[in-house]
């Protein structure tokens, strides 16, 4: 069996599973966002009662990101549902806006709080979920009623979903991301690509990612329509997870005989940096090919690109350099954002590498990766033709159905930002 | 769940995205509330470029101006319907307006998973693309027993797939009344 149908069959308590089994599963951790929260609480009240209790206050993690520093009076609300649900049920693991435990961005806030451990399963109502696959796990987004299904029974059905691996021969060229790898994937296999079916990533290439790269890769799988990503778990995820939670959790790993839907390699030291061209993240091209196309907005944020490794190669490529069109710049946590306090790049820390390039940077939040209310810090209003380190550009995503969206590396977008058009990191250096 | 489905299409393309379905800007209305719920029927498929919205010719609103509801029971879309993200307001306003059944070789699998354990509606899938057999206000039957479409305007009938595994919770009218059935929850 491949790593995916080993964590299904067990969390089913079965020896063994087949692609295309419905089984149901036990699930090891549920997370919601002031979105999907509100209404997936009303459900959960409807159908179990005014007054019943969820199945393990342990395992509900409520994470406020999408709508957070607004003045919109219904978005506003939503946080005072998660605030009256998280009191009622006495809630261990909510992280409210405006207390000292705010995070941001819930898919990193995830693994940063120890909750993403090899061998788990995880749903959450928000499809960017699968980027806790990074962890060797079974993650995945679902809607509200799935989500308060859980909250009474603590399970879920599942059908196992076959695997395409994806594997990375040897290790990326300088200046080449985890972004641009699996842009390449989605452009070559295309929107729907992976429908229903799981993305594993593999091979030294993949290897030789941190888990912020892999977190990356994970992240969009979504973008190629499968159900989860996974990459199998080493000493990298060990490390990582063992510095963030004491939890006890078992690794699981392919079996040699494991069946795949399919195997696609690729040469790392081939690729390129690579764009998905508006308004879609299929629509594949090379930086090059699309190199001097004119911009008047860059953004650097996101659970797929604003993580500290992603602002670190930004501020390598914005240093002593300023911005020729709006930049803006978000964090995905607070952790993130005291690490642009913190973290130097000779000598200068890389809050003040943005702020001298002229660069704008907001809170720790998903901001205008979803478009959001008027007053989003960065989202687009107007005809605005932007370069982002975020995950989709269908019409409208981050804003006016007017606007554009390229979508790159946090390389590419900061020298793009620097150059005012579209700008192959490699011909800054 | 009635056996039969009835009313008029809506024609849609490929790559149908949520965001397209029901803009980020509106998931901030209360779905319990009625006097704010409204307003997911009224915004339902907002987000679809004019041209594309009602096909062939386009330009045909889902939901029109100040109308809460659609005239519309049934979509035609193209593959992959329901991408991005896993907002349940997505199958939701669909119902909120009115619409009982989707059409489409493919579905991105939160969509469909939403439609089938919300209860909100039948997502179908066919072998063939319907987008260019069907047209904006053909007046359309779908026969669930016969896994049937029949075109009543043009004459033409459709194959549509065996609804297979999740037909008992379709029939239940949702993962919480199926769970029930089965004895799962009381
Ligand atoms: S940062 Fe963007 S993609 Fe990630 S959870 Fe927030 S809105 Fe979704």
């Amino acid at each position: 069996m491949t790593i995916t149908e080993k964590i299904l069959a067990k969390h089913a308590r079965k020896n063994r599973v087949e692609p295309g089994d419905n089984v149901w599963v036990d699930v090891d951790i549920l997370m919601t966002h002031d979105v999907c929260g509100p209404p997936t609480f009303g459900i959960f009240k409807k159908e179990f009662g005014e007054d019943a209790r969820v199945w393990d206050r342990e395992k509900l993690v409520v994470i406020p990101d999408h709508y957070v520093f607004t003045s919109d009076k219904y978005a506003n609300r939503n946080i005072d549902v998660l605030r009256d649900f998280a009191r009622d049920q006495n809630l261990p693991h909510f992280y409210d806006v405006g207390t000292e435990r705010y995070k941001g961005v819930c898919h990193i806030a995830l693994p940063e709080e120890g909750f993403t451990r090899p061998g788990e399963v995880l749903f959450g109502t928000d499809s960017h979920t699968c980027t806790a696959g990074a962890f060797g796990e079974f993650a995945t987004g679902i809607g509200n009623t799935d989500a308060a299904f859980i909250l009474g029974t603590g399970k879920l059905w599942v059908k196992v979903p076959e695997t395409m691996q994806f594997v990375f021969e040897d290790e990326l060229q300088p200046y080449v991301m985890a972004k641009d790898m699996i842009l390449k994937i989605i452009g070559d296999i295309g929107v729907d690509g992976a429908s229903y079916r799981t993305m594993e990533f593999a091979g030294a290439g993949v290897q030789a990612l941190d888990m912020e790269g892999r977190m990356t890769l994970a992240n969009m799988a979504i973008e190629a329509g499968g159900k989860n990503g996974v990459i199998e778990p080493d000493q990298v995820t060990f490390d990582y997870v063992d510095a963030r939670t004491n939890h006890p959790y078992e690794p699981v790993f392919n079996d040699g005989g494991a069946k795949y839907h399919s195997v696609k390699v690729y040469k790392s030291k081939d690729l390129e940096p690579m764009l998905a061209k508006p308004h879609s993240p299929d629509a594949e091209s090379t930086v090059w090919q699309m190199r001097d196309t004119k911009l008047n907005r860059a953004y650097i944020g996101s659970c797929t690109g604003g993580k500290i490794t992603d602002f670190i190669a930004a501020a390598e490529i914005m240093k002593k350099q300023s911005v020729k069109i709006d930049t803006y710049v978000v964090p995905a946590t607070t952790e993130i954002a005291h690490g642009l306090r913190t973290i130097k790049l000779h000598g200068e820390t890389l809050q003040e590498i943005f702020e001298n390039a002229g660069a704008r940077i907001g809170p720790a939040s998903c901001a205008a990766c979803l478009g959001g209310p008027q007053d989003t810090f960065g989202r687009l209003n107007g005809a605005e033709i932007c370069i982002s380190t975020t995950n989709r550009n269908f019409p409208g995503r981050m804003g006016s159905k007017q606007s554009q969206v390229y979508l790159a590396s946090p390389y590419t977008v900061a020298a793009s930002a620097v150059k005012g058009k579209i700008t192959d990191p490699r011909d800054l250096m | 769940m009635s056996e039969t489905i009835r009313g008029k299409a809506f024609v849609l393309g490929e790559n149908i995205d949520t965001d397209q379905i029901i803009p980020a800007e509106h998931l901030v209305y209360s779905l319990d509330d009625p006097s704010e719920k409204k307003y997911y029927g009224r915004f339902a498929l907002s987000g679809v470029p004019v041209a594309n919205s009602g096909l062939p010719d386009g330009g045909v609103a889902f939901t029109g101006e100040n109308s809460y509801e659609s005239q519309f029971a049934i979509i035609i879309g193209g593959r992959n319907f329901g991408c991005g993200s896993s907002r349940e307001h997505a199958p939701a306003a669909l119902q909120i307006a009115g619409a009982r059944a989707v059409v489409a070789p493919s579905y991105a699998r939160i969509f469909y998973r939403n439609a089938v354990d919300g209860g909100f509606l039948v997502p179908f899938e066919t072998e063939e693309d319907l987008t260019k057999a069907i047209r904006t206000f053909d007046e359309l039957e779908i026969s669930r027993e016969q896994s049937e479409l029949c075109n009543l305007t043009s004459g033409k009938s459709h194959a549509l797939k065996p609804l297979g595994d999740v037909a008992d919770i379709v029939q239940a009218g949702g993962i919480f009344a199926y769970a029930r059935q089965k004895g799962m929850m009381s």
